[in-house]
Order: C-alpha cells, then structure tokens, then sequence
C-alpha cells in the first residue's frame, strides 16, 4: 500500500464524515477536526476524497491542513502531550518544565517516545495562565505543573493506553 | 433538605483537581448519609483559591480553598455543609476582599450561577436585556450600545456601536454575528472563564446583535484548545433553542436567530479578524486587505459583525439596564469595566473586574500580592504576546486605554503577566520574534521573513556578535515591520521588542563575546 493510499476502512470513515458536513457553509475545516477526531490524523491519502467531496482543487485541501498546528498528517502516540510555552508559562519555569519532559520521554518537540505512548508537542496558551505552567494531556487541562507531576502523569499514562 | 454545594468546572479549577474534589463530596455525602445537591458552577476568578468549595448558607455562600481530593473528609468532620471552622475556610465568599472591591457587570454571573441552567440565569437578571432589546427598534438598540461608550475588548478598542450601525445601514441581505472566541494571548482568560461559567451572557449578547443589525445567524470562533468551554457551550445553546431563545421564534417575538459554534485549529493569527472569517469559511486564516471592512463584506461576503465574547457578553447589561448605566463606569473614553486578568508570576492570579482607571501598581500589589516567587517584579507584559514590557517605574500607569497608549503600551484583551527579576528581557524580546515567525500567515513579507531575520539578529546580538551594529538593524527591522505589515501580528510583534530595548536594554549586554 503506497503511503498516498487509504485503507478501506479508513476511506469509509472520510466519506462518512464528509457526508455529514458537506452542506454546512465553509465545511472544510469541520471535515478535518472530523477526519482527525476519527483516525487520530489526516493522512495524505484523504486530501484527494476530500478534494473530490467538495469540488475543491487537492492543493486548496493541503493547503488548509498545512495551515494549521492542530491538524497533522501522520500518526501519533497514544497520548498528546501539549506543553504551553507561552509568556505567562513561561514566567512560571514552562522553559525547564520542557526539558524536563524531552528528557523523560527522550524527545524534542513533535516527536514520539519509543513506546508509541506519548508524543509531545508546543503550544501557544492554553487559558491557564493564572495557574502556569500549564499541559494539555489529550482533553485534560493540568495546572501548575511540577516535574515530578510530569513523571507522575507518564508513569499513569504508560500504564493506561 | 438537602444543602447546595458548588465546585467549579472551570477548566482551571479542573486543572488543578475539582473533578476528584467533587467525585470525593459525594462519596463522604453518601457514606454520611448528607443530603448534598452539587453544582457545577463557573470560576469566581480567585485561582490561587481552587478548586474553591462553596457551601449555600441561609445567609449566603461561604467558600473553602484551595481544596484538596485529601481534604475533603476533614471538611465533613468540621461540619463545613453548616460553614464549620475549619484552616481552608475562606469566610463568606462575597466578602472575599479580592472579589468585594471588584464591579463585576460582564463578569457578574460567572462563578454564581449553573452555567448552562435557563432557569438559573433568569433568575439572576438573564434575558432581561434581550426582552428590553425585542421591544426596541434596531436603531434603538445601536444607539443603546454607541451611548454606553462600549469599545471591542478583544484588543483594538473599536467603539462597538459603530460596527454595528455599519452592518444595520448596510442593504437587507443575510448578514452575519460571529463572535471572536479566539482568545490566544497568553495572559488572558476572561473569554474562557465567561463561556465555561455563563455561556448564556454571550448567547444573549450575540441574539441581541442579530436582531439589532438584521442578521439571522451566528457563529462563535472557538479556539481548539478549549473543549471545556466548547462543552458548555452547546450544553447552553441546546437550552436556548429548547427554551425558544434561539430559533424561528424568539420569545414568541417572530424574530430568527440560529448559532452555532465553530473550532478553529490552534492559528493565533486567526484572533485577526479577517482570518477569523476565512477560516469561518474553511479556508486557510490568511488575512484579508482591508477595505472592505467586515461590516460591509465579511463572512462569505456579507455584511458581518465581529466581536469579542467580553464585548458581545457585555451587551445584556446594558440593554438591561441602559447605556448610562455602563457608561458610568469608567474614565475619559474608556466606558465601563474590563475584566483584567493576572496572570504568570504572581501570588493571587485571577481575574479581576474594574471600572477602567485601576492603577497597574494597586492591580499587581493589592490584587495580586505581588510575584508568586517573593521575588520582586521586574517587568509586566499588557495586553498579550504583542503589548508592550512596562518596568516597574512604570507601574502608576492607569488601566485604560490612552493612559497606557501614552506610555507606549497597549492594553490589548487586558492579560497582565507577571515576571520577577529572573526574567531574561533579551531572551522574551527573542521569543517575540520566534512566536511572529510560528504563528505568522504568511500573507506579507515584513511579517514572513522580518521575523525570522528578527530571531537571527537577537541571537547576534545575545551573542555578542558587532552588537551594535546588530541592534541598530533590529530597531530598523522593528521600524519595517511596524509601517510594513498588514495586520497586528506583524504590525505589533515590534511593541514588545521595542518597550524591551527601552527599558531593559542591558539585558543585551548581558553576555560577552566567546
């Protein structure tokens, strides 16, 4: 299977949810939380459906996806691990809170550790400035992060896929 | 009779443990055979208090915090559901000095109520201002909102009347309300805190619009990085529409408005306004050239009115209790209150709701009680990642909108990060330029490459490298960038590197040459 190519089950999944949004106005985006919220990434091979189920050219499509931070084209690990490293994070130590965490997982920003667990990435507030340094963890806000409540959550995550 | 007990679902009381605090309140109310009813309220805003417990009281709400999972069997112990003494008691909540010196009007439900519950809003002043609103002729309504003097709270301070009169002059068409609700300035959180905590203010602002301008629909740009608050906001626009406050028929006034909330995908520059409306339409959020301006060809080419949630939340009070009444608060050309936001390296973070005209020392050193570190603090960031690095010799400035201008700040969504004497100023003066180079669209080259040259010539210069010259080309950079650019991101990215230069240009020296 060459990587432009999607699974069967995968094309059944893009279909579906571009069916669900094609009449809205402006569905594209809304196409794409759906895609990702669904396979976990918009892979390449999806652009072209897409392109197709809303009469746009593949590089409007790809052009969106690149546009944007939160839409990737590739799989990650189990868990998304968003570290704010804004200026209020990083009034609080949000800098040596991300070495910490790339030394723990033996990761840079936009890696995947070893075991597939977690994959850590950047981002710019995430509205818990009055309680910094501040990570998303899939759809959970923590607040006031230490390193040790870093190396905590790992050790939970690592064991709960 | 059971005993109304309110812990927040804040995001960031939820960030800091309320989820285990409530799960744990109603274990020990079973075991204890307690009749206990849990509300999940917004914030009150007092974070170095959560997750802050709030007991109802005949005589009132009387708070503990910051409760731990661990403390909640001793609370029981120390009869709390009766106001016990006990070392997390914080007394009544309203008599809080942080909150009672506040004039929260935007703010006034967040934190009180359920969020989400019609009947809760009505009973605290809800839909007051949309009935006023329904009995009122759309220039009625306009002219309510250019008289309280209510300027975007975004950050660009644009007399919101104005926008509004601009969509109702313009030709019947399908028209549109959106709302801002990409709050990406790091330092601010009112936005969040109103649609996790009274969802409903904004809706009824946004249904307020509708009719004022002759719009039949509605989109609220939600950023991605805030599912709490997407939640709350369809929990509360399902309860509208069930309610007949959103649909065919407003209150059986014959008038329409629909809503819906859309997410963006983690693009500051879609805070822009006219990136906000490509990406509304699907689109890459790269900004428009202006004119036209928005209010005349905005979402999908139609006339289109954009703004802030603080701005269109504000909108009920007035209606409901009329424009002198906002207007009242306030000084000079800066009407009203700000929900001002303290954040970073500070003892007492929060949010803080004031008529303008607070002084950043009282903010900082009464609300804030100073840095979080004991550390004295060295500088203060207003206004998001493009205001302006004010000193402490600065710290008299009054909170408004010319008293910071005058000074060369700006107060932008009213987020104020604190930083002690720790900071590194040419290290943030660096990071200004690097988030430019992330989060820029793209669009204009001044932007594009000026930040990324900017980066460069930072690193020169922390390095040491012909330092002078060096800093000679990043004011000229900051110059190019600041006339070049076509929006704010570009345009402004210079204010926090220049005010850095100014005030804190030694830390350029900090380092000698290898």
């Amino acid at each position: 299977m060459s990587r432009q190519s999607l699974s069967d089950a995968q094309r059944e999944s893009v279909l579906q949810v571009i069916a669900k949004h094609k009449s809205r106005p402006g569905p594209l985006i809304e196409i794409l939380h759906g895609v990702q919220a669904s396979l976990g990434f918009v892979p390449p091979g999806a652009v072209p459906v897409i392109a197709e189920g809303l009469n746009l050219s593949r590089a409007e499509v790809h052009g969106v996806v690149t546009f944007y931070h939160f839409f990737r084209d590739h799989p990650v690990g189990r868990h998304v691990v968003r570290l704010c490293q804004a200026e209020s994070c990083q009034a609080m130590g949000a800098s040596a809170l991300a070495a910490h965490a790339k030394r723990r997982l033996g990761i840079d920003f936009h890696e995947t550790s070893a075991d597939g667990a977690f994959t850590l990435e950047p981002v710019y507030c995430l509205g818990n400035c009055a309680c910094s340094p501040a990570l998303m963890i899939d759809g959970d806000l923590l607040g006031r992060v230490t390193p040790q409540d870093f190396d905590d959550m790992v050790t939970a995550g690592q064991a709960h896929p | 009779m059971s005993i109304d007990v309110y812990v927040p679902r804040d995001a960031s009381a939820l960030s800091l443990g309320a989820e285990g605090v409530a799960r744990a309140i109603e274990e020990e109310a079973r075991a204890q055979r307690s009749q206990v009813r849990l509300i999940r309220n917004g914030s009150r805003g007092l974070y170095w208090l959560e997750p802050m417990v709030e007991v109802a009281l005949p005589h009132g709400r009387w708070a503990y915090g910051p409760v731990k999972r661990e403390d909640v069997a001793s609370l029981f112990a120390a009869d709390f559901l009766q106001g016990g003494a006990h070392p997390l008691s914080q007394g009544p909540t309203e008599e809080i000095p942080y909150l009672k010196s506040q004039q929260r009007l935007t703010s006034a439900r967040v934190g009180v109520i359920e969020p989400t519950s019609i009947a809760d809003y009505v009973a605290h002043g809800g839909y007051l201002g949309l009935k006023r609103a329904l009995a009122m002729t759309p220039a009625e309504i306009v002219q309510a909102v250019l008289d309280s003097g209510l300027r975007g709270r975004g950050g660009a301070a644009f007399p919101t009347g104005i926008k509004w009169k601009t969509v109702l002059d313009q030709p019947p068409a399908q028209k549109y309300v959106t709302c801002n609700a990409d709050e990406g300035d790091s330092g601010t959180f009112s936005d969040r805190m109103l649609m996790e905590g009274d969802p409903l203010a904004l809706i009824e602002g946004m249904t307020i619009a509708g009719i004022a301008v002759g719009a039949t629909q509605g989109y609220i740009y939600l950023r991605v990085e805030y599912p709490h608050a997407y939640a709350a906001l369809n929990e509360a626009l399902n309860a509208a529409r069930q309610a007949n406050y959103l649909g065919r028929d407003i209150m059986g006034s014959g008038r329409q408005f629909e809503l819906e909330v859309r997410l963006g995908a983690g693009a500051y520059i879609c805070g822009e306004e006219t990136s906000m409306l490509e990406s509304l339409e699907g689109k890459r959020g790269e900004i428009r050239v202006r004119p036209p301006l928005p209010a005349i060809k905005g979402l999908f080419g139609q006339p289109t009115v954009v703004n802030n949630v603080v701005t269109l939340a504000s909108i009920p009070i007035i209606l409901a209790r009329g424009a002198a009444y906002y207007r009242d608060f306030g000084t000079g050309k800066s009407r009203g209150t700000l929900p001002l936001q303290l954040a970073g390296n500070v003892r007492r973070g929060g949010l803080v709701e004031r008529a303008f005209g607070l002084s950043l020392r009282e903010l900082l050193y009464d609300y804030g009680g100073g840095s979080a570190s004991g550390r004295p603090i060295r500088a203060v960031q207003v206004g998001g990642p493009l205001g302006a690095y004010i000193p402490a010799s600065q710290f008299d400035v009054a909170i408004d909108y010319e008293a910071l201008t005058g000074i060369g700040a700006l107060l932008g969504h009213g987020g104020v990060v604190v930083f002690d004497d720790t900071v590194d100023m040419a290290h943030m003066a660096r990071y200004a330029m690097e988030f430019c180079a992330i989060e820029s669209c793209g669009k204009c080259t001044p932007c594009r490459i000026g930040s990324t040259r900017g980066v460069e010539v930072i690193d020169r210069i922390i390095e040491g490298v012909e330092r002078e010259r060096n800093l000679v080309l990043l004011e000229d950079l900051c110059e190019t960038m600041l006339q070049g650019s076509l929006c704010g991101l570009g345009g402004m990215t210079p204010f926090p590197v220049q005010s850095i230069l100014k005030h804190f240009r030694e830390d350029f020296h900090a380092r000698t040459r290898h």
